[in-house]
């Protein structure tokens, strides 16, 4: 376990007993785990291993079968009242998803807004600052991805790195204080990587929360405060980037780390 | 073939003989396609034919057609047809999407519901439908207002609401409104599910999702086809001439079956059903350039034609760039 678990403040993102099955499938098979205030946690594994799913349950994307899911000490996707649990109304789940960023693949622009109307479409639809104001800081933000020069540009105009960075901004545009990233750079062409790990890097060192799905072994070393190895539905071993990539205590993160480094 | 060896030479010792002193930019002739030329000659002979027989035959009795092109009663019939199509198609286009949702919906009484629906309004003919609902009082002498099996409100005859022209509406537009339904359907499918994942990560609501993200996609898929269905039931809507709503068919029926001038009058009827389809068409064309403004190409009309028409141009640069 970590020492970060021994701070005082309560966990960002709590998984307990977690259970997830597609049909017969079963894709998760009780995970548990904690990802602490400005920790940046990586998971890998083989496909397959239920990573994605896992983290598409964080937001409610995925229902989970059993187990919980706690952000903020909140329950995602559900309310206890008593000794029952109720699911939420779509309205409140997306109030509680407008705390949490997702970066996708695919990136999944919409492909008929601008770079900018992208970033500003959440945060002036949810009321949560005018079109003006919203432009002001969505500007703000692709500087910050390097893409200021862009705003104007649609999203079939840029290069998948290009647009992997809007989707970044986009989702910072809603003040999340969690980012969830979903193989952020896997449909990308290797010369376009570096860019949006560069991107995430600086993300983590401003100190947001952020689990990453990945396959980037390097940025699980230099940028990951853990990283977290899944196999077949289950968490097999957990520790600091050095201590799982280097010295793997069990055999199949060994049998993976070799076919993938 | 004498012009092809001088002009194409794709081998080293040509290009070094080339007396023009091309270099290695060498100039390939296109394929030729005799068959085109062959197939085009034949479409132009039957078109002339057509053509003279038009001039020719005077049992067209143009100046009949003349003579009632713009009387009153085809104008108004014309008037008739023109408002037709658009209430029932702006109807149809209603009913379509919410059906479509309906059909879209995890709710299975819902989604069977609107499989009932598109099953009987496509499965029995537009023709029968219009007669059938003409007739409706034969069935329901006495439309009811009232709750479901609970008090009545008031009655009244249906032969006295029921008129040619509220029934000619209904037919049409509910009968549309199947086939918009899987129109929609289809655009809205055409809509990858990560536009909605991505949407529903941001914390956007169902119906803003719907309404910001998929269905503005959704609308180019959705709008070529919606245009030629505007244009199939402005032809549709010749169907209700038999249940006696003067329409521009009828119109020009009601005329010929008194002066027995029954082919010019057909031809007015026509002539008038194709200018206002080719508008309809331009605007479509217009409007399918404006929704897909984020992925435009431009190309005129006659210049696609002919830049399919006539073989590319293939010159051949070897090695390097053309400047």
């Amino acid at each position: 376990m970590t020492t970060s678990e021994a701070s005082a403040s309560p966990p960002a993102v709590r998984i307990r007993g977690v259970r997830k099955s597609f049909g017969r499938l079963e894709v998760l098979r009780g995970i548990n785990l904690e990802v602490w205030p400005g920790e940046v946690v990586c998971l890998i594994g083989p496909s397959g291993s239920g990573k994605s799913t896992l983290l598409r349950c964080v937001n409610h994307l995925e229902k989970v079968d059993g187990g919980r899911i706690e952000v903020d000490g909140e329950l995602v996707g559900y309310r206890r009242k008593g000794d029952k649990v109720y699911e939420l109304k779509d309205r409140e789940i997306c109030r509680k998803r407008e705390q949490i960023g997702m970066v996708f693949q695919q990136f999944n622009l919409f492909p008929h807004m601008t770079v900018l109307g992208n970033v500003v479409e959440a945060p002036v639809r949810l009321g949560k600052m005018r079109q003006r104001e919203a432009e002001a800081a969505g500007r703000e933000l692709l500087a910050r991805v390097g893409l200021a020069e862009k705003e104007s540009a649609y999203p079939r105009q840029l290069s998948g790195g290009q647009q992997q960075r809007v989707a970044i901004a986009r989702a910072l545009a809603m003040r999340p204080r969690l980012m969830l990233f979903d193989e952020p750079t896997s449909a990308l062409d290797p010369e376009l990587v570096g860019d949006v790990l560069a991107v995430m890097g600086d993300l983590a060192r401003d100190g947001m929360t952020m689990i990453v799905v990945t396959h980037e072994m390097g940025f699980a070393r230099e940028v990951a405060d853990r990283v977290v190895f899944m196999d077949q539905g289950r968490l097999v071993e957990q520790g600091h980037p050095s201590e799982i990539l280097e010295r793997p205590s069990h055999e199949r993160t060994q049998a993976f780390l070799r076919r993938v480094l | 073939m004498p012009e092809a060896d001088r002009t194409t030479s794709l081998d080293d010792g040509n290009v070094a003989g080339d007396p023009r002193g091309h270099g290695d930019d060498v100039r390939a002739v296109p394929l030729r396609h005799p068959g085109r030329w062959v197939a085009s000659a034949l479409v132009l002979v039957v078109a002339v034919a057509v053509a003279s027989s038009l001039v020719t035959n005077e049992r067209f009795q143009w100046d009949v057609v003349g003579e009632y092109f713009f009387s009153s009663a085809i104008l108004s019939g014309l008037w008739t047809t023109l408002w037709l199509t658009a209430v029932s198609m702006t109807i149809a286009v209603v009913l379509g999407i919410i059906i479509a949702l309906m059909r879209l919906s995890p709710n299975p009484v819902l989604k069977g519901g609107a499989n009932l629906y598109t099953w009987f309004f496509r499965g029995t003919p537009l023709l029968v439908q219009l007669i059938f609902l003409f007739n409706i009082s034969a069935l329901y002498p006495v439309l009811t207002v009232g709750v479901p099996f609970g008090p009545k409100f008031f009655d009244i005859p249906a032969n006295d609401i029921l008129t040619p022209a509220l029934v000619a509406i209904i037919g049409l537009s509910l009968n549309e409104a199947a086939y918009m339904a899987e129109i929609v359907r289809g655009g809205i499918n055409s809509v990858e599910h990560g536009q909605t994942e991505a949407a529903q990560a941001l914390g956007l609501r169902r119906s803003v999702i719907m309404r910001r993200i998929v269905l503005p996609q959704a609308i180019r898929v959705i709008l070529p086809p919606t245009g030629n269905e505007t244009i199939s039931m402005l032809k549709y809507t010749s169907l209700i001439s038999v249940i006696a709503m003067p329409e521009l068919l009828y119109s020009a029926q009601v005329i010929y079956s008194r002066t027995y001038e029954t082919i010019p009058l057909l031809m007015v009827a026509s002539l008038w059903y194709l200018i206002v389809t080719s508008v309809l068409t331009l605007g479509q064309t217009y409007l399918e350039r404006r929704t897909s403004r984020h992925r435009r190409t431009t190309e005129t009309f006659a210049g696609g034609l002919l830049r399919r028409l006539r073989p590319h141009d293939t010159r051949v640069t070897a090695g390097r760039e053309r400047p």
